[in-house]
């Protein structure tokens, strides 16, 4: 497909980048703000020779997406905060017997049924925390339409390259703004596919403990007969109970994604180099947030921005490079204050931190974020 | 003659011994669902067997076959996206009456409503096993278990029923004793282009048993023998007679527009529609194609 300049919505451009990305199945469950992306590709996904299904419930949805990532394609769901609820224990299994699929959560004003049409941040730690147990996945949060064509390509190469789950992490206004976007050529786009074993199905280990802790997965139907449980288990992929061989499973889980945080982890860093005061915000927040910044930069004050990308992993090491440098940070959240802990575990220079919320169901505007600050001084 | 045949299929040197209790029913499904596969003969490659949590979902371990032991309540859901994803695969669902009817009961009945072509076999025996003996959605009314001491207050669901008023192309009952039949059934159910149900009556001493005071897993088995009427010689008793009973057989077979088929069909509109689209470009024509896109944001724009 050529080059095509397309005022769109975030949520078409997220179905739009989730078919450049090798999408060929989606399962969801209408829900608002993210419907539009269950109804984009309910037309896009068969052009392509895809499958589209709408399942009962948003279990359903997230089922048949592992269902069908076994069966070795791409696969995505989207939803909203109480769907991704009901969502957390398929993306435990999904993290647990590594089945590589995409959510997409445009986060919507909670908790409960809460505030369907508005916008907020809120299910920052849900998206990290939400499932029992230790696990580790990835988290991308875009500010931008454009951002969310881009971002949705990556969460599949990232969760096609890691065998992860990745969960995408829009909102409301992100989800419902129309921005312009230039949607490229398909094949100037890079797109990952997850590893395939090139071992006879006699060698074939699915759980391997690999160099890079990532191991080659085969569909379903492809001559490897293998298990696959949400049990902890054995390189096999059979249940287990013996300690070491837990003890390495869990260890598998978390360095596949800890070891290769720093080529995960993404971000974006302005004016940091001579500010003494920092913001930090992410997704459609930081657009405020950037005005503010400009705002203030305009009238002398030393103001730097730094926005995490990828929130899941955090991206600890930059964001500590640049905290050294300043005396004061503020973080901007559509919530009560979720990232801000994050943050002050990472600050280890003791310097003064304050939030800067609102959680109405309105985005934050730029003079609440430079009245804030203007008051503290 | 039998044992080496279903050793050909039986991961029998990883996963043994088995989790399953002496006197149960379930390894007797599971040497009556191998000899389908192999009086079919389908590929060990090919077959895909979904499972969910219990006692009956165990199966998937041992078999060897291209198996997914899933969630809770979940391998219908799990095998729709694996089926829709790979139509050419048989996709069989190794489930229990807790698994399939209480927890997954919303999944059953739009899989059996969608006639998606799914094999389900659902091991029936009144009880949660694995848990240590709770009553289930099948516990009969008054019958006890750990969570129903002084017997059960709820009444029970009829699963084949259910399975056919949602809509299964193929339902059938039998149970643990009737073996003959049930290979013969399970084969008629992998037959079935559609959503097809065999519910199995699969006896359980160690808890419904002890429960309940039916004796020994052999009193269990001629329990069946003895309360089992063939669908086919219903006539034969009255109404009140069939009361105390149960029916086994064939109890609905009516085919009807299997999903995985009936998408593939969308799929073929919509790519009809693309290639005509990409001829009416060629062609320098500027005709707006009838197709979502353009008009949709049009639609919202105004």
């Amino acid at each position: 497909m050529p080059e095509r300049t397309i005022l769109m919505q975030g949520n078409e451009a997220c179905s739009e980048g989730a078919i450049a990305a090798g999408c060929r199945f989606f399962a969801g469950y209408p829900i608002t703000p993210s419907t539009e992306i269950a109804e984009s590709m309910s037309e896009k996904l068969p052009r392509v020779g895809g499958k589209f299904i709408q399942m009962e419930d948003e279990i359903g949805g997230i089922s048949a997406i592992i269902g069908a990532s076994v069966g070795g394609l791409k696969s995505m769901t989207a939803t909203s905060g109480p769907g991704f609820s009901l969502m957390q224990e398929g993306i435990g299994y999904a993290c647990m017997a590594e089945i590589p699929i995409v959510i997409v959560n445009v986060m919507r004003g909670g908790p409960s049924t809460g505030l369907p049409t508005k916008t907020a941040q809120g299910d920052v730690m849900q998206a990290r925390w939400g499932t029992h147990g230790d696990h580790f996945l990835i988290v991308l949060a875009p500010e931008s339409v454009k951002e969310t064509f881009y971002l949705t390509i990556k969460s599949f190469n990232l969760s096609e390259k890691f065998r992860v789950p990745v969960i995408l992490l829009l909102d409301e206004a992100i989800g419902h703004m129309r921005e312009k976007v230039i949607i490229p050529d398909y094949s100037e786009i890079l797109t990952e596919d997850r590893l395939v074993p090139i071992v006879p199905p006699q060698w074939y280990k699915p759980y391997e403990i690999t160099t890079d802790f990532v191991t080659p997965m085969a569909p379903f139907g492809s001559g490897y007969r293998y298990n696959i449980t949400g049990l902890t288990h054995d390189e096999m992929g059979f249940p287990t109970s013996k300690e070491s061989e837990i003890i390495s499973k869990m260890n598998k889980l978390r360095d596949k994604i800890m070891r290769s945080s720093s080529d995960i982890v993404d971000y974006e860093a302005l004016f940091t180099e001579e500010a003494n005061t920092l913001i930090i915000a992410f997704g459609s927040a930081s657009r405020s947030a950037k005005e503010a910044v400009q705002y203030l930069r305009k009238h002398r004050r030393k103001v730097g921005f730094f926005r995490p990308i990828t929130i899941w992993p955090f991206p600890e090491k930059p964001l500590q490079r640049i905290i050294k440098k300043v005396d004061q940070i503020y973080v901007v959240e559509m919530n009560q204050g979720q990232l801000i802990d994050e943050i002050k575990k990472v600050e280890c220079y003791h310097k003064k931190i304050f939030g800067i919320n609102r959680y109405d169901g309105e985005m934050i505007t730029p003079n609440q974020i430079i009245s804030k600050i203007r008051e503290a001084k | 003659m039998t044992q080496p045949l279903v050793l050909n299929y039986l991961r029998a040197k990883k996963q043994f011994p088995h989790v399953w209790c002496p006197g149960c029913g379930h390894g007797i499904v599971m040497g009556s669902l191998i000899r389908a596969i192999d009086k079919l003969n389908m590929s060990k490659d090919d077959v895909v067997m979904v499972s969910g949590i219990g006692c009956s979902s165990r199966m998937t371990a041992y078999v060897d076959f291209n198996t997914l032991h899933t969630l809770h309540g979940r391998p219908i859901a799990y095998a729709t996206g694996l089926k829709l994803a790979r139509p050419e695969l048989p996709v069989i669902v190794i489930t229990g009456d807790g698994d399939a009817i209480a927890i997954g009961g919303n999944h059953f009945i739009h899989a059996a409503r969608r006639n998606i072509d799914l094999t389900v076999i659902l091991m029936n025996n009144n009880i949660y096993g694995m848990t240590g003996g709770q009553v289930s959605p099948t516990t009969p009314y008054a019958g006890r278990g750990s969570t129903a001491k002084a017997g059960n207050p709820e009444h029970p669901f009829d699963i084949s029923q259910l399975a056919i008023a949602a809509g299964a192309s193929f339902v059938a009952k039998t149970t643990a004793y009737h073996v003959p039949a049930m290979d013969r059934l399970i084969q008629q159910a992998l037959n079935n282009k559609g959503f097809s149900l065999v519910e199995i009556y699969s006896q359980c001493p160690t808890y419904e048993g002890k429960w309940n005071k039916r004796g020994d897993a052999a009193t269990m088995l001629k329990f069946y023998k003895d309360n089992a009427v063939p669908v086919t010689s219903k006539s034969k008793f009255s109404e009140e007679e069939l009361k105390e009973k149960f029916l086994i057989g064939v109890l609905h077979h009516s085919p009807k527009g299997e999903f995985t088929a009936e998408y593939q069909k969308i799929i073929e509109k919509y790519q009809i529609q693309e290639q005509m689209s990409k001829l009416s470009q060629q062609k320098g024509k500027n005709e707006p194609e009838a197709i979502g896109q353009e008009k949709k944001r049009s639609d919202t724009e105004d």
